[in-house]
Parts: C-alpha cells; structure tokens; sequence
C-alpha cells in the first residue's frame, strides 16, 4: 500500500485485495484489539445516554431534511459566511477543487501549509496535488503524521493508522524524525509529535482543514477534534483553507445539539472531544485574517439524485459501521481500495464513483446489519448495498454467466415440474463428486467452475435422497 | 475571486436531484416540526449537576477546586503553586480580583504564536460548562480572550462561576444561541489523542493541563 494513493478507480477488487490483508496477521490482531477497544467504549458512554433512540431518531430527521432542501441551506450559508467575512467557493469536482486550494496557497506565498486530519483531501488526494505545485504539506493530527511519514495510507475514517502498532510506530518515527534512541510508549511517540509539529505550528502561515458541520443560519463552521492540532491550524495561521463535501451543512446552530451528542459518543467512545471549535468568517482580532471555503460537490450531488442512495449523504463520518463491521474488522480498511472504507466506504465509494468502479464493494458484507445498528444518524447500510447490488447487476447486463444462471434459476422455480426435474437431474450431477463419511452423509469437496467458490473453504452437503415432497407424497399413499 | 459557474452548475444539479428549487420559508417550516423527542432540561438539582460536572472533570484529569465567591484569588494560588507555573496570559477584561499576588499576570496584547509559547500558562473565565460531557466553553469576550492564548501555553486555569453551569448539551447550545457567532471553543479535558492502540495519552498539542476553580452554588469543599 505503500505511497500510491488508495484511489477507487486503479486499487485491486476487494476480494483480491481483502486476501492480501487477511495473510497479514499483524494487521488483523492491530485492528480487532483497536475495534475492540472503540466498540466497549462507545457502548458504555451510549449505555448512560436513556434518549440515545431518540436523539439518532432526530439526527436522521434533520440530514434528511437538510438534503431535500440541501441548494436553499448552502446559498444560505454561503450568503452568512460572506458577510463576515469568508470567501466561499464551489468545486464541481475533486480536480477543481484541488486547482482552487493549490491557487490559493500560492496566493499566500506560502510553499509549507500545516492541516488538520480531513477526510475530504484524502478524497481529493490533496497533498500529491500540493506536492506537485512545490507546496508542502505538513500534516499535524497523530495518526496521519504516522501515515505521511510511514508513506502509508490511512485504513479508518476516525483512528487512520489504527492499522499500526507501537513498534510499528516508533520505527516510523525514529527514521523520520531522526531520533534513534526513542522509546516505544504511547506516550513517549505522543511527545515526540508534540515536539516535531510545534516548531511548524508556530511558523507556518497557511493552514488546510476540513470541516465536521457548516452551520447555515450563521455561517459558521464546526471542526471536531482531539489533540489540539486542529486548534493549531484553525487559530495560528494567517490564511485558513476549509474544503466541505456539501453534505456537511447544517440547517441551524441549534442542530449541533444532537449532533455534537450522537458523534463523539459514536466516534471515539468519548462524552465529548476534548476540541470542538466553532467560528464564523473572519475575527480581526482572534485568528485568521483571511478564510476561504470551497464547497465540494464532486459526484454528491449524483447520490442526492438516487430516491434510495440519498440517505449515505446523512453520515457525519464517525466510522462506528467501521468498528462494528464483521468484514473490516477482519480485512481492515486497506482492501476497501478507498479513503472511505468499511460499510459506509461500501455504499460511499461506488456512488463517489458513479458506480464505474468499486463495484464489488457493496458485496463485501454480509447484510448482519450491525452497521445500521450502531449508525448514529440510522442510515440503514444493508439497504443501500442491496440497492447498489441491483444496480451494479443491471450494469453487466444480462448476457454474463451470473445472471443467465439466475434467469435460468428462475424459470425453473416457476414450475413444480421443472423444479423435480432439476432435483432429479442434480442428484444425478453430483454422484460422482460425493464423498460418504463415516455417518454415511454425503458430503461434496470440490465443485466445478464458477460454483468452486462454495466449496473453496467448505465442504457441501450433498442433496438427501428423497425429498421432502417424495417423503410425504409416499406417506400419504401408505395411509396413516 | 469565486468562479460563479461552478457555483450555479452545482446548485442547478442539486435542485434537479431533489426535483425542486426549495426556499428558506418552506424549509423554516419543516425544520421547526422536526421531531425532538431528546432530553431537553435538566433533570438533576444544581447542586448534584455540579458535583456530576466536578466528577466528569476529574475523569479527564482535571483538577478541581470548589469555593466560595471570596475564596477565589486564594483558591487560584492553590492551584497555580501546585502546577508550579508562575507566569501567565490572562486575557483582557478578566476580574482583578479572581488574581492572587506572587505571580506574573500579563495581559494578551495580541503576542505571536512563539511569544506566547513563552507563557506557563493562561487563566480565563468560561461563558458556559455543560455537566454531562466535562466542557467548559470558551468564546472570545472580555475575561476568555482570543482562542491562540488558550491553546499554546500547556496549562489553562478556568474559572467557572456555578451559575453557568448546565446539565445537558441542549440547555448548552441555547444559551449560546446569541453569541453564536463568536469565535467558540468547547473544552473537555485536556488535549489527548488515542491514535495508538486507542490508548488515551493526555497532552498533545493542546494545553497538557486543564484545571477549574467553580466558584458558589451550595457548600465548598
């Protein structure tokens, strides 16, 4: 995974690159005792709130309706943001975005930025695009200064490097922070950050966020954080640059109290974040003196358009389905191929494509529906897959093997006829594949073809001799 | 400065997506229906919320000290002395009186981010501190100050007058309805990260330290 971007439309299929993760057992145990850790915490800070039901039920009610009158809250905001200050920009897509941030960063001067953890530039694959303009790009949140030095990539929205352990970590930092005699606590990997970004804290001039909410009613923008680096970047520079998919937006300021309740608890298992900042365009006398913000659409608005895809705009990023997840917290999020990885990167990444690429994304899960369970704002994710599902079987059309196996399937089911026929023929078809055990239960070991892939790690059972019809059939015929 | 083209084509996409132009009126009217059926109000006396507020700030680590309206300036020594800090920013507008003698207290005249990494650490004031969660918010008035004074000396003493204190995050956000659009910071123990096997190490970038003076409501201990 090293260096090249995780990028949806050149990365492996998931069921390529989910093997590759599952031969890495270092891996696999730093992610389940990470998800382990996350999911116990979540669930006593959740266990202590009685209206957890109520406030998921009220933080879906209002994405909703932010997203059916999504065009009125963002020209509001833009109009607010304005007016105090900001400068607000659009982006059709990630490339004009990307042309925007790296135009103003130049504007400044600057050829350093310092950037708080954002999701957003890691879809846009900002820093390559800085890198490119001669612009570099220091990134100041733990986690993601572990994975630019480590020239990684990051495998969690909440916790990117959760993928890595101590060791791994001090190896890292020793190299590329050249401190050959440091130690391998937590806390002696935190310190040593600390003493690596300060310096640049103090010195840059140009800071890159992301942002969690936009608050419509005033314009203000809400950025939620744990370390204080955030703050940094928000607070010392003399330009600040946020980039927000338009999905953030809020209707009201007032709406913060159910989210800034379902999201920390969600995110980190936390009451609160130790950092929520909140502020409104620019303040002459507290922070930046000059603050842009480019409003992203690059393909949101193709979600907006799907009836029943809608609903994965509502997500506020807090990577519970992640934790949760049976299927990512074997694979980890590498193999998703995407910065959005597990259900929500499942359901996300295809429509961010426009369903051309990852398109064995929304079957790599296994519809339990954890997911939805602990989604703070109940997008319910198995929907949504089973309806990428239908979509992706309508784009192979109906000549591949897959769905003539299926229509074919269905005209059999249309007829009890047909349907014994069948039976009679695959009792026929697998006797010579059967194999008896000691019970004398036949059982199948290999299938041919494109059906190997039930038996590849199981064995099959092979159809009992008499059906169930024929039992009762025969039984009726003998009198009772 | 901004390209307006893209600014139109991304409006006119969403409005085709949502298959109508919606305006604010119509929006108004269903956002004040929307459903919320979540605790609103406080449910515990105010003395127990400020014992579950003084018990969540010690759950971050902070220190926490209870006194009485005259016992401030004696209670702020306390803490100092125990931190062993002795020069600090103090924003514009905070109190005399909340300040003891023996120490450098020196007013925010706007320093640079390096000057002020000079400073032991920060005093100030909070506009409200929410008991369920452990916050204490901060916005930029007379007594809070800028947000870069709170954020670059590694110890923030806070002192919180018990009449600002709230039970819950809602009760929270509508006092700060009228000034929302200061530059606001919610405070929730010190600075931490979990970034490392999720294991939770106090003091990364932010102030290391958080300590909190409340001042009144019912009997100090």
């Amino acid at each position: 995974m090293s260096g090249t971007a995780l990028d949806p439309r050149t990365a492996p299929v998931f069921p390529m690159a989910a093997r590759a993760a599952m031969g890495d057992t270092q891996l696999r145990k730093n992610v389940r005792h990470a998800t382990d850790v996350i999911q116990a915490k979540r669930a006593r800070v959740v266990g202590e709130m009685p209206d957890w039901q109520e406030l998921r039920e009220s933080g879906r009610r209002i994405r909703q309706h932010t997203m059916e009158h999504l065009d009125v809250y963002l020209e509001q905001f833009e109009e607010n943001c304005t007016r105090a200050g900001g400068v607000v920009h659009w982006a059709r897509d990630a490339a004009e975005a990307r042309r925007i941030i790296v135009d103003l960063v130049k504007a400044t001067g600057s050829d350093e930025v310092i950037k708080i953890k954002s999701m957003t530039t890691e879809e846009i694959q900002l820093n390559k695009a800085l890198e490119a303009a001669g612009i570099h790009p220091f990134e100041t949140d733990l986690a993601e200064l572990i994975i630019q030095l480590g020239e990684d990539q990051p495998s969690h929205i909440v916790v990117p490097a959760l993928h890595k352990n101590r060791q791994q970590i001090r190896e890292i930092f020793q190299r590329k922070m050249n401190l050959p005699d440091l130690g391998e606590k937590p806390q002696d990997l935190a310190d040593a950050a600390r003493m690596f970004l300060r310096e640049k804290f103090l010195r840059v001039k140009t800071g890159v966020s992301g942002a969690n909410f936009l608050i419509a009613e005033t314009g203000g923008v809400c950025v939620v954080e744990s370390e204080g680096n955030g703050r940094m970047c928000l607070t010392l520079p003399e330009t600040l640059i946020t980039v927000a998919g338009i999905d953030k937006v809020v209707p009201r300021f007032q709406d913060l109290e159910v989210l800034l309740q379902l999201l920390p608890r969600s995110a980190t298992g936390e009451r609160m974040n130790p950092y929520n900042s909140i502020w409104t365009g620019v303040n002459a006398a507290d922070g930046p003196k000059a603050f842009h913000i480019v409003l992203m659409d690059n393909a949101r608005t193709e979600i907006l358009a799907d009836e029943e895809g809608r609903q994965t705009l509502n997500c506020i990023r807090c990577g519970a389905c992640q934790n949760a997840c049976p299927v990512y917290r074997q694979t980890g999020g590498h193999a998703y191929g995407s910065v959005y990885a597990g259900p929500i990167g499942a359901i996300l990444t295809p429509q961010l494509m426009e369903m051309e690429h990852a398109q064995s994304l929304p079957y790599a899960s296994s519809l339990c529906g954890a997911c939805y369970e602990v989604c703070p704002v109940k997008i319910n994710i198995p929907e949504v897959l089973i309806h990428l599902r239908n979509k992706v079987v309508e784009q192979n059309g109906i000549m591949n093997a897959e769905a003539l196996a299926m229509r074919a399937m269905g005209i059999i089911f249309q007829s009890e006829r047909r349907f014994r026929a069948a039976q009679r023929m695959g009792r026929l078809a697998e006797s010579p594949l059967v194999r008896k055990d000691g019970q004398g239960q036949g059982w199948i070991g290999w299938l041919p073809g494109l059906l190997g892939g039930w038996t590849q790690v199981r064995d099959l059972q092979s159809m009992p001799e008499e059906t169930f019809r024929d039992w009762w059939e025969k039984r009726g015929k003998n009198g009772r | 400065m901004a390209d307006n083209s893209a600014r139109s084509v991304v409006l006119e996409r969403i409005r085709k997506a949502t298959g109508n132009a919606s305006s604010l009126e119509a929006a108004s009217a269903e956002w004040d229906e929307l459903r919320r059926g979540y605790r609103r109000d406080a449910s515990l006396e105010h003395d127990e919320l400020l014992e579950l507020l003084v018990e969540r700030l010690r759950d971050y680590d902070a220190q926490v000290l209870r006194v009485g309206p005259s016992g401030v300036a004696d209670a702020v020594k306390a803490m100092l002395q125990a931190r062993g800090v002795r020069r600090l920013v103090v924003p514009a507008g905070l109190p005399v009186e909340v300040l003891p003698e023996g120490f450098e207290f020196i007013v925010d005249a706007g320093f640079h981010p390096a000057e002020l990494d000079a400073f032991d650490g920060v005093v100030t004031l909070a506009t409200v501190a929410i008991a369920e969660t452990g916050t204490v918010v901060l916005q930029n008035t007379p007594g809070q100050g800028r947000r870069a004074a709170t954020l670059v000396p590694d110890y923030h003493l806070c002192v919180l007058y018990a009449a600002d204190v709230v039970e819950t995050v809602p009760e929270a956000m509508d006092r700060l309805q009228a000034t929302a659009t200061l530059a606001t910071t919610f405070v929730s123990g010190p600075s931490a990260t979990a970034d490392i096997e999720m294991t939770r190490i106090k003091g990364v970038h932010g102030p290391r330290f958080l300590d909190v003076v409340l001042v009144g409501g019912g009997e100090a201990n």
